[in-house]
């Protein structure tokens, strides 16, 4: 049993990285492949990722991990401007910084659970963004946002061009780089910038896989399943829910530190409680607690985010034009409301039906599915043997181990 | 010296004195249980025991040092282990899960953090587990979920997480509240051979004076926060004090 599990989250794990890197190619065809929209399916993947480090598997409710997204951002960009335009050293200087603003704003609120642990974190996140905005402008530069300066001192590697601004780069390969590759009438856009978040997201998709399946991971499913049983367990659950935490605040910091890397410029707008609100949404419409969900969940909503939004009423108008005039104005006047500036409210009628008859996500929808098909094709096996009288040894081991089943049970 | 030793103990909830001057030893080893009427203060006697409660006054001592002001997970670590009266499991995780986590936090102590390391390399622990289940009779089950366990399986997977730690000490909150005959036999029997085999010493607060006589050594009666008798249970069923505790005073004498 567990070392079948071992070898499924083999195969999940190389299906994950062959999707994620074949990403241009994919989402081409939906009109979403192009360099900064596949960015933010990365970043915000591993935003979500390390959010349900915290709220799925302790169940603690986090409404304010914008701000260590936001923190991310400054602490990378600072380093970009002080230190070097390599990205390296802001990416590891921002987790640590966000990780010990994790271990503040955790050591206090963890102090509290339920709602009470949400609004503290609420509270915390929306201190980070006012302040941001007024006591600390020498830092975060107010409205106007922290961006790159033909000034900065950049003591590393200074020295370089004259008159222009640097841009991020990764040992000389910078961020904005991009080959395009026409393919079947398509252009793919193989971008430097989308690469590198992409790798990041395997690997802290790999970290949070080996969280789940560690002992520390099954503590924190107890801690959510009952914390007071596990005191009388003999366990201080306090430092263990700390350190889930202080680990989904870095990756949060990771995130931010990205985004800045793809497009150097912080505002304090991305600690907004908006922006909170946004990584819980992802978490539950993907699966809470399940290992790909929130990545799923992050890319549908920045897909509508990005998407959706654009389809404006011309655009709407294109769709229909082979209609009759009546009918088509009667269709453009239905739809409209739901796209283009509306696109919130497409989303939040997917969000009720999702949460309404999928509690679990869509990896329970996709679970579903897959059980759909198990039993239809092992209905179709019975009835062959049923023909043929006599059924094999073969079959009937392959049917207790079908994959379908067992991944409904661990879901 | 008895393993648990508590020196006049006091506890006060406003105008209610709860217990009052409660003196107990339980020996290293015994069966001990504590018995009395509703609101004797049975429960809040116990709740001092494992840190819930700290009394106003007075003493608890297991193996020469004091609980008093010990956390619940301490007291745990410290070598008490508690079976609650409704059953406390971890509903959403495996049998045997349930089973490997206490048998975590006896390894490795009340904190240690092993984030990368892989559930499926703890062969000792799970193999200890799945023993402690093979006694308990729950290992065919073990990759069920817990939530869908009838209550007196529940009771078995809660010893059977009290046991994979070795307590010293383990305290039963009326381990058969609720059940049917024939569970309730089951459970004294498991009880028993526990206490045989393992060397555990049992506090046993009971309301079934059918569990009580059929597995305690030594019987604390405990009336109105005060323990009015101390003494073998053969010579606890006759005892005049226990009968008036229980039946209040008799006029024909």
């Amino acid at each position: 049993m567990l070392k079948k599990l071992r070898t499924s989250d083999r195969a999940l794990m190389v299906l994950f990285t062959v999707f994620v890197l074949a990403t241009p190619l994919l989402m081409a065809p939906l009109g979403a492949g192009y360099p900064d929209l596949m960015q933010r399916f990365a970043i915000y993947g591993i935003f979500a990722i390390g959010f349900n480090i915290l709220f799925g598997l302790t169940g603690y409710l986090s409404f304010g991990h914008a701000a260590f997204l936001g923190v991310g951002s400054y602490s990378a960009l600072w380093m970009l401007k002080l230190l070097s335009i390599n990205i390296v050293p802001a990416i590891l200087f921002s987790v640590v910084v966000s990780g010990l603003f994790a271990l503040l704003i955790g050591f206090i609120s963890l102090r509290r659970s339920g709602i009470y642990f949400s609004i503290l974190t609420l509270a915390f996140a929306q201190m980070s963004y006012n302040l941001a905005y007024s006591v600390l402008t020498p830092i975060t530069n107010g409205e106007t946002g922290l961006q790159l300066d033909l000034e900065d001192p950049r003591i590393l590697d200074n020295a370089s061009e004259g008159g222009q601004l640097a841009s991020p780069s990764l040992f000389g390969l910078e961020m904005g780089d991009t080959a395009v590759v026409p393919f079947l009438g398509m252009d793919l856009q193989f971008n430097v910038g989308f690469y590198v978040s992409a790798l990041v997201l395997i690997g802290m998709f790999y970290l949070s896989l080996r969280i789940f399946r560690s002992p520390f991971g099954m503590i924190l499913r107890a801690v959510k399943s009952n914390q007071t049983r596990l005191n009388y367990t003999g366990f201080n659950s306090r430092p263990y829910t700390l350190t889930a935490f202080v680990i989904s605040g870095m990756y949060a910091g990771l995130a931010g530190a990205l985004l800045v890397c793809m497009d150097p410029l912080a505002g304090a707008e991305r600690m907004q409680w908006t922006a909170s609100g946004e990584v819980v949404l992802m978490t539950i419409m993907g699966g809470v607690g399940t290992l790909i969900g929130p990545v799923l969940g992050a890319g549908i909503i920045k897909y509508f985010e990005n998407i959706f939004s654009r389809i404006n009423d011309s655009v709407i108008q294109d769709w229909f034009s082979a209609l009759p005039d009546g009918v088509a104005d009667v269709l453009v006047a239905v739809v409209s409301p739901f796209l283009g500036s509306g696109w919130h409210i497409s989303l939040g009628l997917i969000f009720m039906l999702v949460v309404i008859f999928l509690p679990g996500g869509l990896v329970e929808g996709a679970g579903r599915i897959m059980n759909l098909i198990t039993r239809l094709t092992q209905a179709r096996k019975t009835a062959s043997h049923r023909s043929d009288d006599r059924p094999s040894d073969d079959d009937v081991s392959s049917e207790k181990s079908s994959p379908g089943s067992v991944n409904t049970r661990e879901s | 010296m008895g393993i648990l030793e508590v020196k006049g103990v006091n506890k006060r909830f406003g105008g209610l004195l709860a217990l009052d001057d409660v003196n107990l030893s339980v020996q290293q080893n015994t069966v001990h249980a504590i018995i009395g009427p509703n609101g004797a203060g049975k429960s809040t006697l116990l709740n001092c025991f494992i840190g819930k409660l700290v009394p106003d006054s007075g003493t608890v001592d297991f193996n020469n040092s004091s609980l008093l002001g010990l956390e619940p997970y301490q007291i745990n670590q410290a070598g008490i282990s508690r079976v609650f009266q409704t059953p406390e499991v971890f509903s959403e995780l495996s049998i045997l899960e349930n089973v490997m986590i206490p048998a975590f936090a006896h390894r490795d102590g009340a904190f240690h953090l092993s984030p990368f390391k892989s559930l499926a390399k703890e062969t000792t622990i799970r193999e200890q587990a799945e023993k402690i289940l093979q006694d308990v009779g729950l290992i065919d089950e073990r990759h069920h979920t817990a939530s869908a366990m009838s209550r007196g399986n529940k009771r078995r997977l809660e010893m059977a997480m009290c046991l994979v730690q070795k307590p010293k000490l383990l305290l039963l909150d009326e381990p058969t509240a609720g059940m049917a005959r024939a569970d309730t036999n089951n459970t004294i029997d498991l009880l028993k051979t526990i206490n045989e085999a393992h060397e555990i010493t049992f506090v046993v607060i009971e309301h079934d004076m059918h569990v009580v006589f059929s597995l305690a050594d030594r019987i604390s009666v405990l009336s109105q926060g005060h323990v009015i008798v101390e003494d073998h249970p053969s010579n606890i069923k006759g005892h005049p004090k226990v009968q008036e505790a229980y039946l209040g005073t008799t006029e024909t004498q």
